[in-house]
């Protein structure tokens, strides 16, 4: 072909990568200076609000763990060659699992109980919402991204009618649950460093961001090191391989799912249990499509993710605080950035690709 | 009895007014589908037509202006959607995710920059819309009917012209309208430029017909329910209109049913009624009622051999 090589291998996992979100950021420049404002000055505030402070590095992570939710259970699902579109949708059920379980036990256990159990509940729920699409894909045939994106819609509709007229608190005008009793909190980042001497600003950060950190090596441990990991990756390469080495495919496409839903569904531990205190509305905000970029630009490894989820999270806080200083500018802007990533991340990963090959025979010539 | 007529009328009026934008959407993410490539971003395509079409409007005072923009501006989401997934052979339903997800976050960006109206557009006066032609308050705007003719002129065009053939083949097996000595690019382009053209329309119904404005998210999942309707409808264009024509009765009956207690039933949730598409959509792919089978190559890159 041309008599271009394949790139070898650490220009393929860390060049390419690299040169995908540069375009999406060049993109961003050019869409910023249509609307008439300077794309460095803009980036300048963009940094600044992100990291600039204990308080706004406290915030980029409380982003940063959602993020790496999403992106961890996108990244499961694409192992094994599944397209989850429904992280949204698991995500929402979750955080009703999790808000159900508060709500019904939170004046009968202490903390040391309640935490757990919601966790779990979170996680279920948000399996079980997962589990559906999974099933109806491996025993009925339907096609799991147009069943995900529906029920994206339904996880929405349900949610909207249980907070309307079943979970709605007495006497409350807005659709949201009573609050949480103290058990049914999960401690914030800022307090439980004081409680260790360790001064920090106050911030949405919470003690998610461990139970992240633990998905990424409960993911990482799971899919490279165990038996079920590896039949996973098999059936994502090759059914057929899968099928002959022994793997049930439509019992892999349900573990799979599930994890990837109770993995989004912990979204809801994160923004119900440790910050809003009660079941609110809209609470998903998006983290479910963005874990698909976060998923392709972390190339749906562990480590990858936690890097691309940094940076979304430092984009969703730092978008804010330039929306602030730039009245021009809308938090959206962070939208549109999102968007470009899996455009070009995702989509038109491969168009870089002959660029480079061309750049590499060059030089090896 | 007259107000039996008139309801049954009213609702008639209502439920075509719903899913105009819905079939127009339909019969364009047909072409795309039946030539083998996906479009989850009809719903990003729709938005960003409606957003350039009432913005266009606004500034020009010229509701044709508006119809121009949105055709444009649903065409480059279009083109974009084909380079990445025709000439790079990029996976089709990311495409069609980040389509959406730009969709909704541009339109904002550019609506709060260029009216400072927090994403919206200023409200469009009578001239800069397109108005009911000949029947009183049935919303029967131009483009209604122009939904109305596009079921029929899709249907000739799939089934009945060498054009159509031509691309129902390269949606089953591209391989062979390859050796047939027929560019399989070229026809997936036109496939997705009429996509385009379809979903441009359907934005700019919803921003300068059916409303006198672009708010945010407009398009609130009819992207989708049109996506629905196409499978619903079997890939079929008559199908699907009727698919498009239930969903659009579903919406226009929950709209009527808010807070009305039913006798033996009590009163029915209108969520419910808003998720039917979604979960006849899920049934019928299930296989429960009927089988809805996607052209065989939908949602493969094709690569030619070297």
């Amino acid at each position: 072909m041309n008599g271009r090589r394949p790139l070898p291998a650490w220009a393929e996992i860390a060049v390419l990568p690299l040169v995908n979100i540069a375009l999406a950021f060049i993109t961003v420049g050019i869409i910023v200076r249509i609307i008439g404002v300077d794309p460095l000055h803009a980036l300048q505030f963009l940094v600044v609000g992100a990291i600039g402070s204990s308080e706004s590095i406290g915030y980029t992570l409380y982003y940063t763990t959602n993020f790496i939710f999403t992106g961890l259970a996108v990244a499961v699902a694409f192992h094994a060659g599944l397209f989850n579109i429904g992280g949204e949708g698991q995500a929402y059920i979750g955080g009703l699992g999790c808000g159900l379980a508060i709500l019904a036990f939170d004046r009968y256990l202490p903390a040391p109980l309640m935490i757990p159990l919601a966790i779990l509940a979170a996680a279920l729920f948000g399996a079980a919402w997962a589990a559906v699409p999974a099933w109806l894909q491996a025993w009925r045939g339907s096609h799991i991204v147009i069943t995900t994106i529906m029920f994206n819609f339904l996880a929405a509709a349900l949610m909207v009618y249980l907070m309307v007229n079943v979970l709605i608190a007495p006497g409350s005008m807005t659709p949201q649950s009573r609050n949480f009793a103290a058990s049914g909190k999960l401690p914030s980042m800022h307090d439980t460093l004081a409680a260790i001497g360790i001064q920090v600003a106050p911030s949405a950060l919470n003690l998610s961001i461990v139970l992240a950190v633990l998905c990424c090596i409960g993911v990482w441990v799971f899919l490279w090191h165990t038996p079920w990991g590896y039949a996973l990756r098999t059936m994502g390469h090759n059914p057929e391989a899968a099928v002959y080495g022994g793997t049930n495919l439509r019992h892999m496409t349900m573990l799979a799912m599930c994890i990837s839903g109770g993995l989004a569904g912990f979204v809801g531990v994160n923004e119900l249990m440790g910050v809003h205190q009660r079941i609110v509305l809209d609470f998903p905000a998006g983290y479910g499509f963005a874990g698909i970029a976060v998923a392709l630009m972390g190339r749906s490894h562990p480590v990858g993710i936690v890097l691309a989820a940094l940076l979304f999270g430092a984009l969703q806080q730092g978008g804010a605080e330039l929306a602030f200083e730039i009245p021009t500018i809308t938090r959206e802007m962070v939208v549109v950035i999102q968007g470009l990533i899996i455009l070009f991340s995702g989509a038109l990963v491969n168009m870089p690709r002959p660029w480079l090959q061309r750049l590499f025979t060059l030089r090896g010539s | 009895m007259d107000d039996l007529v008139s309801l049954v009328f009213l609702t008639l009026a209502a439920t075509l007014r719903v899913a105009t934008p819905l079939v127009l959407c339909a019969m364009g993410g047909l072409f795309s589908e039946k030539s083998g490539i996906i479009d989850v971003g009809l719903e990003g395509k729709m938005l960003m037509a409606a957003f350039f079409a009432a913005a266009t409007s606004a500034v020009t005072g010229s509701a044709w202006a508006g119809v121009a923009a949105a055709i444009v501006a649903a065409e480059v989401m279009a083109l974009l959607h084909g380079f990445a997934c025709i000439t790079h052979r990029g996976n089709q339903v990311v495409s069609g995710v980040a389509i959406n997800i730009i969709a909704a976050g541009l339109t904002v960006v550019w609506g709060t920059a260029w009216f400072n109206r927090g994403g919206q557009t200023p409200p469009l006066v009578e001239d800069q819309r397109l108005l009911p032609l000949l029947l009183p308050n049935a919303g029967d705007n131009i483009l209604v009917y122009a939904a109305l003719l596009s079921v029929p002129l899709t249907w000739w065009i799939i089934e009945r012209t060498r054009f159509g053939l031509r691309l129902r083949a390269v949606g089953e097996m591209p391989l062979a309208v390859d050796t047939a000595g027929i560019s399989v690019p070229w026809l997936r382009y036109r496939a997705v430029l009429l996509c385009g053209l379809f979903a441009g329309l359907a934005g700019a119904y919803l921003s300068i017909a059916q409303n006198a404005g672009f708010s945010r998210d407009m398009t609130a999942g009819q992207g989708f329910i049109a996506l629905a309707a196409i499978i619903f409808g079997k890939w079929r264009p008559f199908p699907a209109f009727g698919a498009c024509l239930i969903f659009g009765l579903l919406d226009a009956i929950a709209i009527r049913l808010q807070g009305v207690r039913v006798p033996g039933v009590g009163e029915v949730p209108v969520q419910l009624i808003q998720a039917l598409p979604y979960l006849l959509t899920v049934f019928l792919l299930a296989g429960f009622i009927g089988r809805a089978v996607a052209p065989r190559a939908a949602g493969v890159p094709y690569q030619k051999e070297h």
